[in-house]
This record gives C-alpha cells, sequence and structure tokens, in this order.
C-alpha cells in the first residue's frame, strides 16, 4: 500500500473542503491535502448554474460555476496539494485516511488533522415509498440537474416535480426554459420548503402552479412514466381517499431532501446528531473525535453556500489551531439545546476558550413557519438573548450570535434556544 | 387608488412590500426593510428583469456544455427568446470565465459570458 503523510487531510473538494483548506493554510498550515472523488472541483456548485450565490460573502450575485472557481483559484494560488478522482474509502479514530485511485492504487494516508466536507446526498423514491410501477423517467432533482446543466440532456417533454424546496423549484425554471412542460410542483407540506425569490422567479414568473399539501400516490407506465395519480393529504400528511387526480407526464423529479453523507464519518465513529443528520460539534466544529473536524452539508444542510463558506472557514481555523496547539478547553462544556420550535442547532457544545475570538454563531432553523415570534436562549433562569423576528421559515437558516463576554459569563452546563409566538 | 403587493427578492428575507399606485406612479411603499425593497418594486412593477443563467454547447470540452449567464438582468419577456439565441451558439473549447457568448444580446446592450472555465478534452 501506498503510504503517505499530511498534517492536515481535507475530504471533499466542494465550497467546504476549499474554504476550510484556504484558511487552515491562511492560519499557518502548509502540509495540506484536499481529496475529490470527482474529476475536477467545486462540487455540487458546479451543476448549480443560477445566479443567487454569494450576496453574503462576495456582496455581489454569482452563479454557482463563479462562486466555485472563486475558492478554486484561492485553492490553486496557495499551491494546496489536491487529488482528484480519488475516492475516500475510510476514516479511522486514528485519523488513517484510506483512499483509491486509479493512478497511485490504494492509498494509506497518515493525518494529524481531518476535515469532513463530503456534502449531502439525495433523498430517493424509496426513501418517500411512492408505491407504482418502476419505469424509467423517476430522477432525483439533482441528477437531473447534472444531466441539464452538466451533460447536456433534457430528461423528459413533461415533468412533474414533487418537492417545493429550492432545488425543485430551479429544475422547474430550467425544465421549463429548455422547453419541457413543467404540469406542476406538489408539495406534501402546506407550505413552501423553497425560499421566496425562488417561488416567484422559478413558477410565478412561467405560470408553473404549486400545488400544496398534495403529493404522488401512484407512478404510471411501464417502460417510461406516463403519468402520475395525486392525491390531496390531510393534516397527518396521509393522502385522502376520493381526492385523486391523473396527471399526463413522461418524467417526475424527486426534491424530497438531502441527507449529510456521513457514512465516513459513522465508521471512524463520529457522533451524529439525529436531528441534523450530521456529526454533533463544537462551536469550532471539532466532532466526537478531537482532531476530527466537519463543515458545509455534511454537517446540516444550507441553504446558502455562503453560510457554508463562512462555517468551513470557522473548521479551516480550528483544524490549523489544534495543530498549532493553540486550543484550551473551558472547565465545562456547555450543551446548546434545540428547544420549542427549534427543529435543530449547530454548534451543540460550546468546549473552547479561543484568545482571538469575538462571538460565537449559532445556526438553528424553525421547525415550521411563523410570523411575529422571539428568539429566546437561556442559561438557566437568565435570560441571554432576545430578539424579535418579523417571519421565520423552516427553508431560511437562522443566524443568533452569542458575544465572548456571554459565553464567558454562562453559569449553567447547558442554554436552550427557543422560538415563541410574541405575547405567549 | 390600489392596494400592490410585491414581495421583494433582492435578498433571501423576501420582504412584502406594499404599496399603491395612482396615476402610474408608486407612492406609499410600505413593508421594505431596506432601500432596496423600494428600487425593486419600482422596477418589478414597470419593467420585470431577470438575469439569466443557462447552458451553451462547447466542442472539444471535458464536458459538452459550458454555464453561461446575462451579465445584467434582461426584461422577463425575453426570456424564452433569448433562450432560441443562446441554442444557436457552438463554442470551442477552452473556455474561460467572463468569455463573451453573445454581445449584446437581443438588444438589449447586455453580454451574455461564460460563467466558468471549461478546459479541451
Ligand atoms: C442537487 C443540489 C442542488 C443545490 N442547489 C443549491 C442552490 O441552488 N443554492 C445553494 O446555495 N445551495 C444549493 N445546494 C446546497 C449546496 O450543495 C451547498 O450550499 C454547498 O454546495 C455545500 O457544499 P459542500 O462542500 O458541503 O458540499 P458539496 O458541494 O456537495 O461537495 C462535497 C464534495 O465532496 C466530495 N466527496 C464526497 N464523498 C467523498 C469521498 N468519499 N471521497 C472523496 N470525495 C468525496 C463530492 O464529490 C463533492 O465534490 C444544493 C445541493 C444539492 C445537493
Amino acid at each position: 500500500m501506498n503510504k503517505q503523510s499530511y498534517d492536515l487531510v481535507v475530504i471533499g473538494g466542494g465550497p467546504a473542503g476549499l474554504a476550510a483548506a484556504q484558511e487552515a493554510y491562511d492560519q499557518g498550515v502548509k502540509d495540506i491535502l484536499i481529496i475529490e472523488r470527482d474529476f475536477e472541483l467545486g462540487g455540487i456548485l458546479q451543476q448549480c448554474i443560477h445566479n443567487g450565490f454569494g450576496l453574503h460573502h462576495f456582496g455581489e450575485e454569482l452563479t454557482g460555476p463563479e462562486y466555485a472557481q472563486r475558492f478554486m483559484e484561492s485553492v490553486a494560488d496557495r499551491g494546496i496539494e489536491i487529488k482528484l478522482n480519488t475516492m475516500v474509502l475510510e476514516v479511522t479514530p486514528e485519523k488513517m485516511v484510506y483512499a483509491i485511485n486509479s493512478t497511485e492504487g490504494m492509498l494509506e494516508i497518515d493525518a494529524q488533522a481531518v476535515i469532513l466536507a463530503m456534502g449531502c446526498r439525495e433523498r430517493t423514491r424509496e426513501a418517500i415509498g411512492i408505491p407504482g410501477s418502476r419505469p424509467a423517467g423517476v430522477f432525483s432533482a439533482g441528477t437531473a440537474q447534472r444531466y441539464i446543466n452538466m451533460e447536456g440532456y433534457l430528461p423528459g417533454k413533461k415533468a412533474v416535480i414533487v418537492g417545493s424546496g429550492d432545488i425543485g423549484l430551479i429544475m422547474a425554471r430550467r425544465m421549463h426554459l429548455e422547453g419541457a412542460s413543467v404540469e406542476a410542483v406538489l408539495e406534501i407540506m402546506p407550505f413552501s420548503g423553497g425560499l421566496t425569490r425562488n417561488i416567484i422567479q422559478c413558477l410565478d414568473d412561467f405560470d408553473i402552479p404549486l400545488r400544496l399539501s398534495q403529493t404522488v400516490t401512484k407512478i404510471h407506465g411501464k417502460e417510461r412514466v406516463e403519468g402520475v395519480t395525486v392525491s390531496k393529504v390531510d393534516d397527518n400528511l396521509r393522502p385522502i381517499p376520493g381526492t385523486e387526480y391523473f396527471v399526463e407526464c413522461d418524467t417526475l423529479l424527486l426534491s424530497v431532501g438531502l441527507i449529510p453523507e456521513n457514512e465516513l464519518s459513522m465508521e471512524a465513529g463520529v457522533e451524529l446528531d439525529s436531528a441534523t443528520g450530521g456529526p454533533i460539534v463544537n462551536e469550532g466544529r471539532e466532532t466526537s473525535i478531537e482532531g476530527i473536524y466537519a463543515c458545509g452539508n455534511v454537517l446540516h444542510v444550507h441553504d446558502l453556500v455562503d453560510y457554508v463558506t463562512e462555517e468551513s472557514k470557522l473548521a479551516g481555523k480550528t483544524a490549523a489551531y489544534f495543530l498549532q496547539d493553540k486550543i484550551d478547553k473551558r472547565k465545562e462544556r456547555v450543551e446548546v439545546i434545540a428547544g420549542n420550535d427549534v427543529s435543530y442547532v449547530v454548534p451543540q457544545q460550546i468546549t473552547d476558550k479561543v484568545a482571538d475570538r469575538k462571538r460565537v454563531d449559532l445556526y438553528l432553523r424553525g421547525r415550521r413557519p411563523l410570523e411575529n415570534v422571539r428568539i429566546i436562549i437561556k442559561d438557566g433562569e437568565q435570560e441571554l438573548f432576545n430578539k424579535k423576528e418579523r417571519v421565520i421559515k423552516p427553508a431560511e437558516m437562522i443566524t443568533v450570535p452569542l458575544s465572548e463576554k456571554m459565553i464567558d459569563d454562562l453559569n449553567s452546563e447547558q442554554i436552550e434556544i427557543k422560538i415563541v409566538k410574541e405575547g405567549a | 387608488m390600489k392596494q400592490e403587493l410585491i414581495t421583494c427578492i433582492s435578498c433571501p428575507i423576501g420582504c412584502d412590500v406594499e404599496f399603491e399606485v395612482v396615476a402610474g406612479e408608486i407612492n406609499n411603499i410600505e413593508g421594505n426593510r431596506c432601500p432596496k425593497g423600494k428600487d425593486y418594486v419600482i422596477t418589478e412593477y414597470f419593467n420585470p428583469t431577470r438575469i439569466l443563467p443557462t447552458t451553451v454547447r462547447v466542442k472539444r470540452g471535458v464536458l459538452p456544455l459550458v454555464p453561461v449567464k446575462t451579465e445584467e438582468p434582461i426584461p422577463k419577456k425575453l426570456l424564452e427568446k433569448a433562450m432560441k439565441e443562446l441554442a444557436k451558439v457552438e463554442l470551442e473549447a477552452p473556455v474561460k470565465l467572463g468569455d463573451v457568448v453573445i454581445k449584446n444580446i437581443l438588444d438589449t446592450d447586455v453580454n451574455v459570458v461564460a460563467t466558468r472555465d471549461l478546459a479541451k478534452r
């Protein structure tokens, strides 16, 4: 076996891995390797050709490939080593990384620190269990996105899209502009999971109907999809008998959620959070194994890549500080609990003392759409933070800053963050 | 007097901006959290525009397509026409990010540019 060693190995060359590597380098770690299984860097951004990236981080609106290329260039400028077409097969708790490619064969890489940045994958038809036959023409929306935007073919002429998250909405516009007819976007929930901007620019602009509280209950067709049965659902998301109707189509796109890609993390023994599907991390994005970090969609599914960049720089910096022995642990670790109407919060723990830190940002998601609420953080009985928010949507991540002073002064070993209706 | 509502999409917050239209002029703009909301509503009401991101074909590239976009937003009603113009284009690899693919598309004074580098196969 081909043996190598690096101070820092970054697994995944998407925006998360690139930002993490760049930041670790800028913090003084020079012996870095990025491992990417695809033939090029950039991750999923290469297929997200639409605009809307970077407003937050660069102050201008970029497309996915443009955003990716900026980080690819900055990693290249720094001369950071990259292995493409290389698949990581295993990471051990001792931070041995096993990978394979066709030029070097099996690699055994001894790493002092590892950053997990493998992104996420899409849920499939199996995951949501639509009955019916198994004809061709059923795709996950991301697969269709890659076909249309990178490989150059349209998966069909008449499509129904299940799921109104951003990927589903973006694909509705893309299919429409490429000449397909999009019959409807169906959403099982009573609200869309996508950004308002995408509902307007992807559906309303082209009169594509969004049907809430409806889902596909049967797929028809032998060789190829010939249509789907659509049903309304009740409050418990169960199809209501008698509401079925038939929609003719040759393509069904499923945009039914993303799952952090954590097979490697699990095998390494990294503890996962069932609410995020990603590792449990501290405020520096360190997992339950010292020296192993996680950032980007492998940690929790982000709606904006800008936050991926922010978070990944943090992970890169913490990894550098770890390698340089610059981290002190707090006496007691503080658990951050997702309370009322909060579906998850990242980080789940605050454990470190970092000299030059000014604040810790908590990333959280609301459980359901709400108006006129307060976001409250409690340290025991004491209220640390209390802020009004006009609108909360599960699709849009909320950032709450905790100042270093607040963190220094924490009394309990547990803080709770919750969303409450104003006046309640 | 008419009460109108447009959701501002200048940023992900998506303010619901309400306003009145009197004699073809926008008045009493409310609900926007920043000045962008006002500009957005005025443009969106009178002349809605969009950036058009799509792809064009490439010969001898590592991929058969390269992503492109209009450098500036173009009138919404021209999106489908612009797609037809872009379907006629075929570039030759290598392509550089920022390469002009179509100059002044449909007389909009807006160029269509490549949004990534694409190496030769
Ligand atoms: C289909 C789809 C569409 C999206 N659309 C948008 C959008 O429109 N706007 C937006 O802001 N966000 C979008 N996102 C979210 C977007 O993915 C994130 O904002 C961002 O790309 C996440 O970056 P990442 O680096 O964490 O993951 P990725 O970009 O997925 O990068 C992960 C990288 O790790 C590599 N990798 C994984 N496992 C291994 C392994 N074992 N060995 C080696 N390499 C490995 C992958 O090949 C990939 O390149 C979308 C996500 C998906 C899945």
